[in-house]
């Protein structure tokens, strides 16, 4: 890696100050951005680690939801402390492997919104709000597409609000390799409708399916959907599968989803 | 854990817990990246991004004026210098020699595959040398790159190497004389099963990755080498000789703790050679230490080959005749044994375990602008037993015959047995192995286990294959006559202390196989001694007698036996030295249990009180003996070993998604005799794990340019503990290899050359249980793949 400076504040202001320095960069798990430095990817001035920031800890439940979860809490500790929302528990713990999410943050994964990364879905699936330190992001306005968010420069992910849906799961088939998401699929059933978010699988980062959203809203099982498809057209193809394995795993993993939710 | 374990506490078929591990677990070994010299300076080589093209302009002022920096090499350094040699020079079908181009440390004008190195950036740190090699200014002018082999023969292809007069290395046929029998034995079959298939490029990543120490001492012009080597005399011999011109007497290449190989750690690289001559040419050690991403691109890949098989059967279903056509990847250079092993590694095992009489191997290496492709465990043996293997299991498909049956039917029965592909199998008994097989695989409860996944929606898949291999390489003369440069004997020095303890000095170097503990148990039982008083030092060129290091399952077979014979001289010796202690004819004398008695009396003496007389020689018959007890042979296989064995996978298929996992997997083993029968069965899960990562996730891809695709873990799948299942191993099955003195016929490479096609076979067989039309699928058989295959 380059050499940068590091500093590791104790509140979001004092953050928000150090990220203001040119070619600042906020720190928070380091589970991509490290190997990122490492392979002289990146050339932060200065890293500012989030882990100390004490606004950004801690898992809180507000009356029945939403849940809230600091920017800064890692992986293990959703799937440990997440309990209020077993869905997000479970697809916490399906991160990576102990070291990842050890270490990998909320707030960091839904920053950096890797197209085949889990929490992207749990956030879209969920309608999370995404709390930063000027404003409050629904999730359908914060993802844009494959390492894109609607996040300004020096930006923080301070939390991220969860409204608690009566049901859901997440069915992550894995690429082989590297073990994140080929397809992932978020599937939570509200009283006023179904939602479905797909990661993994578009060459434009995460998405809403949304006819299955309304076949299911209509009637919650698989085989509401048996026969609907995404078009592989905008699916990801590669080493790894092509885009219509693409395709056909977002309809499987979907109704696996359903099946195990309902 | 298979019934032989524990049978016995200590000596030759006793499982000794391995003794190394201690260090190994606790973070106590030595690797090579431990060893930091005084006054180590770091290197850093800049690599080509492109996989063919030519160097226009080289700047390396500024890289060289850098804070930190000693000197920036490129290749006209290194003109002067030899090319990293080739160990072994295949002729072809019509009497040629193979064409074999030069490779230069560092680039000399064209670079030939991504990773290829330009520079290299010595400096006071690593980073420092990573800095400037930044700053090299470097222009490359693109060329066409060659990557498919089909396409690297089409006439006017771009050439790898513009002084060749194509990309072919060579075109090698095998049996060439039998090659109009086996056509007319086609022609007159009852049935011909024909099959096209790839054996997937790999990347061995041992746990360690490759590093290289070079030092120079200006007092004595002495050159040391550290480096993650499987043996390090054989790189002491390529790199002084053909390389650099340093003779062994001034050149000492040390191997310490290797942290895995597979292979990958026996030949010569460009960067030992780089750091030797840096060292003496800036005066201070110098030291690269490979990361993940250049291992990579720069370690030698394994397997790559292109095959189209066929087997052909009379009316009755016996194997009349086997033919093969095979295109076998080198890469961009010839790395140190590439061209012997789709050759005499590959074609001599084409019978497998089948008395077919007729067989004609045609394999035409090519050189592609790819990373050179070399030795991986099992080497050139996985290759062949995994398309013969495969069409046997076609063949039973398409005469609708089971596929056991039919390979029972064609087993070769009697031993010796020698070959239609010119090689001798001493002993064998197929047969029992695969009873063995049917046995502890529960073949028998195969029907019962389908039915229980199929109420679970999944589809159960069986697949069966046998396997051949030629270990305890190699017959000195024999390879002599094959292209070996080198011979293939091992050796060892045996030193007994004078309080008894022994230190024994190999040329066969562990990288991970257990010698300081195996190796300990055949000498504590010939003297009748504890294992503890025994020690193994190797990887030391100035300990160890010249050997050749280890693979091809050699180590206890050749290197083994070498120790045998001279502690064969020590008790020899020794039994001497206790007849004069006892005044009593060398005749007379026994050894057995540590003490050496005179028949027919009570008279005895310990081994220690002989060792002790042996250095302190006051009463000792010197006038006929020397003193001292120390003993070196050097041993020379006069056969190939030929362990075999028959394995069972059962897989279940997610219809769904094509998602394969392996749920049993048996192995029934035929070693000859057995050492360590803990180590065995490690040696044979760890394959049986090489072996389930190439059938499932392990593929090196490349795009049409020549970049590598699967450049890290990100994309190239290692098989992770949970992708395996736990083994049913039994290596009860023995018969003893004839030629050496233990036995021995080696067990490190079985795992991985008998798995691949029993993984296959088993998806195959469960695709077809539901009604699709499948008859191969090319590995990785990931999930992608055999969904793809099910659409059909
Ligand atoms: C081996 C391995 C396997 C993995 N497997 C998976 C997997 O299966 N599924 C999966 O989803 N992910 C996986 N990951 C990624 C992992 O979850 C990362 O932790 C995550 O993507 C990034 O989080 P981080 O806290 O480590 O962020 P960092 O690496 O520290 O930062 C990532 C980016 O986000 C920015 N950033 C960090 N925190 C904040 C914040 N609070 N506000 C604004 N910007 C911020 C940084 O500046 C940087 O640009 C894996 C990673 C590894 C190394």
């Amino acid at each position: 890696m380059y050499e940068f400076e590091f500093t590791r504040p104790a509140s979001v202001a004092e953050a928000v100050a150090a990220l203001s320095t040119e070619d600042a960069q906020a720190l928070g798990g380091g589970q991509t951005l490290i190997p990122t430095l490492k392979q002289r990817l990146a050339m932060p001035t200065t890293l500012v680690s989030l882990s100390g920031v004490a606004e950004m800890q801690g898992i809180r439940l507000e009356g029945d939801g939403p849940l809230v979860i600091g920017g800064a809490v890692t992986h293990a500790q959703v799937a440990s402390g997440a309990g209020a929302y077993p869905a997000l528990a479970a697809l916490a713990g399906q991160i990576g492997d102990p070291a990842v999410r050890n270490r990998g943050t909320i707030g960091g994964s839904l920053a950096n919104n890797d197209p085949a990364a889990c929490y992207p879905a749990a956030a879209l699936g969920s309608g999370a709000t995404i709390v930063t330190n000027i404003r409050e992001l629904a999730a359908d306005d914060y993802f844009q597409g494959m390492f894109t968010t609607a996040l300004e420069e020096g930006e923080i992910v301070v939390a991220v609000k969860f409204p608690i849906p009566d049901a859901a799961n997440y069915q992550k088939f894995v690429q082989p390799a590297s073990r994140f998401a080929m397809v992932g699929v978020f599937v939570a059933r509200f009283a006023d409708g179904v939602r479905v978010a797909v990661t993994g699988a578009s060459e434009e980062g995460v998405f809403r399916w949304a006819e299955a959203e309304a076949a299911l809203t209509a009637n919650f099982t698989p085989d509401a959907i048996s026969t609907l498809t995404v078009d592989a057209d905008g699916m990801i193809g590669d080493i790894h599968g092509t885009k219509a394995y693409r395709a056909h795993l977002v309809n499987v993993m979907t109704r696996r989803a359903v099946s195990a939710s309902a | 854990m298979p019934k032989d374990i524990d049978a016995k506490e200590s000596g030759i078929g006793a499982a000794s817990k391995r003794r190394e591990d201690i260090r190994f677990l606790s973070g106590t070994g030595n690797y090579t990246d431990d060893i930091n010299l005084n006054g180590q300076a770091y290197v850093h080589f800049l690599r080509s991004d492109v996989a063919h093209g030519r160097i226009t302009s080289i700047e390396t002022a500024a890289a060289a004026a850098m804070p930190g920096v000693l000197r920036v090499f490129t290749g006209a350094d290194f003109e002067g210098v030899g090319s990293i040699p080739c160990g072994w020079q295949v002729t072809d079908r019509f009497g040629e020699v193979m064409q074999e181009p030069a490779h230069p440390v560092l680039a000399q004008g064209k670079v030939r595959h991504v990773g290829d190195p330009i520079a290299a950036v010595v400096a006071e740190t690593a980073e420092a040398a990573r800095d400037a090699a930044e700053a090299i200014e470097l222009d490359i002018e693109e060329l066409p790159a060659v990557v498919d082999m089909k396409a690297a023969l089409a006439e006017g292809a771009p050439k790898v190497h513009d002084d060749l007069t194509s990309n072919l290395c060579y075109d090698w046929g095998f049996v060439e004389e039998n090659k109009a029998a086996v056509d007319a034995a086609f022609d007159a079959a009852a049935h011909v099963t024909s099959l096209e298939l790839v054996n997937n490029r790999l990347v061995a990543n041992p746990m360690e990755p490759r590093v290289a120490v070079g030092d120079f001492n200006r007092a004595t012009g002495d050159s040391t080498l550290y480096t993650t080597s499987q043996n390090p005399h054989v790189i002491r011999l390529l790199m002084g000789a053909f390389v650099l011109g340093i003779p062994e007497h001034k050149l000492r290449v040390v191997a310490p703790d290797v942290g895995g190989g597979f292979g990958s750690k026996i030949f010569h690289y460009a960067e030992e050679a780089f750091c030797t001559f840096a060292a003496k040419a800036l005066n201070r050690a110098v030291k690269w230490t490979s990361s993940r991403s250049e291992a990579f691109m720069s370690d030698a890949h394994g397997r790559d080959h292109v095959t189209k098989i066929e087997l052909a059967l009379d009316a009755d279903n016996n194997f009349t005749a086997l033919r093969t056509d095979t295109l076998a990847n080198m890469g961009a250079y010839l790395s140190t044994f590439a061209p012997s092993v789709p050759t005499w590694l590959h074609g001599t095992l084409m019978a497998g375990n089948y008395k077919t009489p007729l067989i004609y191997v045609n394999v035409k290496a090519v050189f592609t602008n790819t990373v050179p492709v070399d030795a991986y465990r099992g080497a050139g043996r996985p290759e062949a037993t995994f398309q013969l293997e495969r069409v046997i299991d076609k063949a039973a498909l398409e005469l609708g015959v089971d596929p056991i049956a039919l390979r029972r039917q064609n087993f070769i029965t009697e031993f010796p047995y020698a070959t239609p592909v010119a090689v001798e199998y001493d002993t064998g008994d197929y047969v029992a192995t695969m009873d063995k097989l049917e046995e502890i695989a529960d073949i028998a409860g195969f029907a019962a286990r389908r039915a229980e996944s199929e109420r679970a929606g999944k589809l159960r898949g069986l697949g069966v294959n046998c396997y051949i291999e030629a270990c305890g390489i190699a017959p000195s003369n024999l390879v002599g006559q094959l292209g070996a440069r080198a011979g293939l004997y091992e050796s060892a020095t045996v030193r007994v202390n004078a309080t008894g303890g022994i230190v024994v000095m190999t040329g066969s170097h562990s990288h991970g196989q257990g010698h300081e503990t195996s190796f300990p148990q055949v000498i504590a039982s010939m003297i009748g001694i504890d294992e503890d008083m025994v020690e193994i030092e190797h990887g030391d060129t100035n300990n160890a007698p010249m050997g050749m290091g280890t693979y091809g399952s050699r180590s206890l077979a050749v290197g083994g036996s070498a120790m045998v014979r001279a502690t064969e001289k020590i008790i020899a010796k020794a039994k001497k030295i206790a007849a004069h202690l006892m005044e009593a004819a060398d005749a007379d004398i026994e050894l057995k249990d540590g003490q050496f008695s005179v028949a027919g009396t009570d008279k005895s003496v310990a081994w220690g009180d002989v060792t002790l007389a042996a250095y302190v020689p006051h009463n000792y018959p010197l006038e006929e003996i020397e003193p001292g007890l120390e003993e070196t042979a050097f041993y020379d296989p006069a056969n190939f070993t030929y362990p075999s064995g028959a394995y069972a996978c059962e897989v279940e298929v997610d219809p769904e998604t094509g998602k394969v996992s392996i749920e049993r997997f048996a192995a029934a083993d035929d070693f000859g005799n057995i050492v360590n029968p803990m180590i065995v069965d490690g040696q044979v899960h760890g394959g049986i794990g090489q072996g389930i990562g190439q059938a499932l996730l392990e593929g090196c891809v490349y795009d049409e340019n020549g970049q590598l695709l699967s450049a890290s873990f990100m994309d190239y799948a290692m098989p992770r503990a949970d992708d395996v299942p736990f083994y049913a191993v039994d290596h009860s099955c023995q018969t003893p290899c004839t030629h050496n003195p233990l036995g021995v016929k080696g067990c490190g490479e079985a795992g991985a050359i008998g798995s691949p096609p029993a993984v296959v076979n088993a998806v195959v067989n469960a695709l077809r249980s539901a009604g699709k039309d499948v008859t191969h699928i090319d590995m990785p058989l990931s999930p992608a793949r055999v969904w793809a295959a099910m659409q059909g």
